[in-house]
């Protein structure tokens, strides 16, 4: 157990949390481009691209949520050991990691201050699979129109409504991530 | 004719080449050691180890040096090793009552427990110049093997008048104190960032500002209560020991003013407080430094804002930092070609169309 | 190179700028505060920029520095040289070939394209700052959208001059919500701030300010109907190129008033004269 919790990390974290950022980064700038990220090897039901985001977003200052499927003891212990960030409830989080349906109801992550809005929740949504078909997105990053297979899209419209407040997605299935910001625009494909 | 101007690598090598021999001077006066930065130029270390946020008197003896005495500079140096560095743990709070005690003095008491040590100071001076020194020859008495040692357990002068409660009682913290240069600043702040704050702050800003205090702008009719400077333990929480350890030890100055009372019908009449801490034997700016912050205490003590520089924290804070300030100031320098060439069309344009305005209002009948 | 973690800032601090980098795209326009670090160079030289730079480059980046649109500057230099050093990343004049582009007041008039992110340095992030000195202020404009003030200093300009007399600096709106200082680059500059391909990520390490403009952001200039934003240069072309649609620096070449103006972006002109494009004293210069 302890040794499973020790291993799977970055072997080289300066350069492989720098990759798995612009990974990260092009992912939120450009919602619904797909990325593919690696050097993580979590423990299972942890898929490598959410492995990757924790251990290059999540540290001792950025508490964490882990929703029911996802708070498993050899997952607590492995990114309590790489990050070291606090696992908290869900108000508290500046992170949330788990399955679309275990993370419900999403209105009880931070969406920020009208005064400070980045002071917001980024949830980490585990996927079977992630597509560019679905939910058409249009917004900032997007030149015309992009696709991706949300969860669903009454939440995101909801969080589109209440911008500049609102909280961020990844979105990661095995070692692909997508991103979707408050600021897109989301309906039926 | 024309070639823009190109050679910036060569240039830039050139001016540093340059520096390193300005820095020595002339090669036939001996070099100075770091030791004897350290040693002979203690105040100067003092300073920059207090705004450079760092206490390491060789880091900081070697930071003058290779800022040729330019302490401003020195602090620049120190804060950008300073930041490159891992953050451990956090200490316990120092007890400042606990000081190994090598001055301490108060003006609002004649005598009092643990006495008045003037210790080495300035003070009563006459400023002479010492032409003895300049020839290099003065021979030191050894005073500090006829003085008794530092005093220890000295009592605080303030807690004489809080057990009569006639000086207001300052909150205790709970333990977490914000660190500005951890996480941004945000306004208005609390007490304990804005005293990080003013530690830090450039020590000629904030004796101006304390000094404008004391001629009206946001008056705190100030009294040093208590001005102690010495050594204190730095101890660190081991969580695998249960209990502290001393891991070393550090000289501070520390300044405590009683200022004006407050009070209405409804609470008595109380003194109020000001406070400065400051690494080393920095009594000018600690004693700024209290005066500051009870100026920027107004709000939280009932007063009133009557727009004093020095009871404006946004103001105070934004630009107290030297090394953000020298900075952007010097930024200047930097070539602004591009937006002064913006300005020059503009102007242009705008003489341009003045002109055609006053031709047209001449051929007006 | 072993001396410094990769790109000089370590890990948790990368992290933090990471996380308000993140923020900052998810919200355009909007200044999102970070714990700026203090870097080797002094604050107002480009710290906010070379942070945020640090915290997106990777090995493979080749990296363009400019301060007045020019690679050769000593800022400029100073701080390829920084990331040579701590990063070992490749360095490129050409504004085609980078992938990462360091920036003091210009946008290149190359177009930048889909794989760039281009920073600046900014060292007033607060479009509202010189209209209200307060940062509780500022914010609480911000927050309702309280934008009055911007439009009567516009408007008092017109009043005054006939024109709006900002030439630089020139403040924008993006999509529709935030009002946002785009850095001191010349307002001829400002219409490739919009629907830009590139992800363009400002820094400011004094003020503790990250914000960006996604791809293919709507930016827009503040202007009124009656006296609409113009982006406007020096009426010449470039005495070495030739162009015409450039943004020119104006060279004093004697004592006697001569001068000549010169692409500001020296990577342009030079691909142009590569190409065998000639201005009016193009033929003589070096």
């Amino acid at each position: 157990m302890i040794s499973q919790a020790l291993g799977g990390g970055f072997a080289d974290a300066p350069i492989q949390s720098a990759r798995a950022f612009r990974a990260a980064l092009e992912a939120m700038a450009r919602p619904g481009r797909i990325l593919t990220v690696e050097g993580v090897a979590p423990p299972a039901p942890l898929s490598i691209g959410a492995g990757v985001l924790l251990l290059t977003l999540c540290d001792r200052t950025t508490p964490l949520h882990l929703a029911p499927g996802h708070d498993a003891p050899e997952i607590r212990d492995w990114i309590t050991f790489h990050t070291g960030a606090p696992l908290v409830t869900p108000g508290a989080a500046a992170f949330a990691l788990g399955r679309w349906e275990a993370l419900q109801p999403v209105t009880r992550f931070r969406i920020g201050q009208p005064d400070y809005p980045d002071r917001s929740a980024t949830l980490i949504v585990e996927m079977d699979a992630l597509t560019n078909d679905g939910a058409i997105l249009t917004g900032p990053g997007i030149e015309t129109t992009a696709r991706l297979s949300l969860p669903e899209l009454a939440a995101f419209r909801l969080n589109r409504d209440i911008f500049p407040l609102g909280y961020d997605t990844f979105f990661t299935s095995g070692d692909k991530i997508a991103g979707l910001p408050r600021s897109t625009r989301v309906e039926a494909g | 004719m024309y070639v823009a101007v190109k050679g910036g690598e060569r240039a830039i090598d050139n001016a540093h080449a340059w520096l390193s021999q300005a820095r020595r001077g002339d090669p036939s006066v001996p070099e100075l050691s770091v030791a004897q930065i350290r040693e002979q130029m203690t105040l100067a270390v003092n300073r920059v180890m207090a705004e450079g946020s760092l206490y390491d008197p060789d880091l900081a003896a070697l930071a003058i040096k290779q800022a040729r005495g330019d302490l401003i500079e020195a602090i620049f140096l120190i804060r950008a090793y300073r930041t490159t560095l891992p953050r451990l743990g956090s200490s316990v709070p120092v007890d400042t009552g606990e000081m190994a005690v090598t001055r301490r003095i108060s003006a609002t008491f004649k005598d009092l427990p643990g006495g008045q040590i003037l210790g080495p100071t300035f003070d009563y001076t006459h400023r002479l110049l010492d032409f003895t020194l300049a020839a290099n020859g003065s021979e030191v008495a050894d005073v500090a093997a006829s003085l008794a040692e530092p005093a220890e357990g000295v009592p605080h002068v303030m807690e004489f008048l809080n057990k009569d409660a006639l000086i207001q009682a300052e909150l205790q913290a709970d333990g977490s104190v914000p660190d500005l240069t951890r996480e941004p600043m945000e306004l208005p702040a609390s007490r304990p960032l804005r005293l990080q704050a003013l530690a830090r702050a450039d020590e000629g800003f904030l004796l101006s500002l304390a000094y404008s205090t004391q001629r009206g702008y946001g008056r705190t009719h100030a009294f040093v209560g208590e001005l102690r400077i010495g050594a204190v333990a730095v101890e660190m929480e081991i969580p695998e020991l249960g209990f502290p350890v001393e891991i070393g030890e550090v000289e501070l100055t520390e300044c405590e003013t009683v200022n004006q009372f407050t009070g209405s019908r409804t609470e008595p009449p109380q003194f109020t407080r000001g406070y400065g801490l400051v690494f080393g034997q920095s009594e000018r700016k600690a004693i700024s430094m209290s005066l500051v912050d009870r100026a920027l205490r107004w709000r939280e003590l009932g007063e009133d804002f009557t727009g004093a520089p020095a009871q404006d924290e946004e103001f105070v804070l934004m630009h107290a930092d030297n090394i953000q300030a020298t900075g952007f100031l010097e930024h200047i320098k930097l070539p602004h070609y591009v937006d002064f060439q913006a300005e020059l069309e503009l102007i242009r344009k705008l003489r341009r169309e003045t002109e055609q305005g006053d031709l047209a209002a001449e051929e007006q009948p | 190179m072993s001396d410094y973690n990769f790109a000089y800032l370590d890990e948790q601090t990368k992290r933090m700028i990471r996380r308000a980098i993140l923020k900052g795209v998810a919200i355009p326009g909007y200044q999102v505060p970070f714990a700026s670090r203090e870097m080797p160079m002094p604050y107002g030289w480009g710290t906010g920029g070379v942070q945020v730079t640090a915290a997106c480059l990777v090995p493979e980046d080749r990296l363009k520095v400019i301060d007045q649109g020019a690679d050769d500057t000593t800022n400029a230099v100073s701080i390829r040289r920084f990331f040579q050093k701590t990063a070992g990343v490749e360095v490129t004049e050409a504004t085609a070939e980078a992938t990462i582009i360091q920036t003091r007041h210009r946008i290149p008039e190359t177009p930048l394209t889909e794989g760039q992110i281009f920073v600046y340095q900014v060292p007033i992030p607060e479009p509202l700052r010189f209209l209200e000195p307060r940062e509780t202020e500022t914010r609480r404009m911000h927050e309702l959208e309280e934008y009055g003030l911007m439009h009567v200093k516009l408007y008092e300009d017109i009043a005054r001059h006939g024109t709006i007399a900002t030439s630089y600096d020139y403040p924008v709106r993006v999509e529709g919500r935030y009002v946002m200082d785009p850095s001191p680059i010349p307002k001829f500059d400002n219409p490739k701030l919009s629907g830009n391909p590139a992800l363009q990520l400002f820094g400011a390490g004094r003020e503790q300010r990250i914000y960006a403009l996604p791809p293919y952001s709507q930016v827009v200039s503040l202007d009124f109907e009656d006296h609409p934003f113009v982006a406007s240069k020096a009426e010449h072309d470039c005495d070495l190129c030739g162009a015409a649609d450039s943004y020119l620096d104006e060279v004093i070449t004697d004592d006697q008033g001569n001068r000549m103006f010169v692409c500001s972006d020296t990577d342009y002109c030079r691909g142009r004269r590569a190409a065998g494009q000639v201005g009016r004293l193009g033929g003589e210069a070096a």
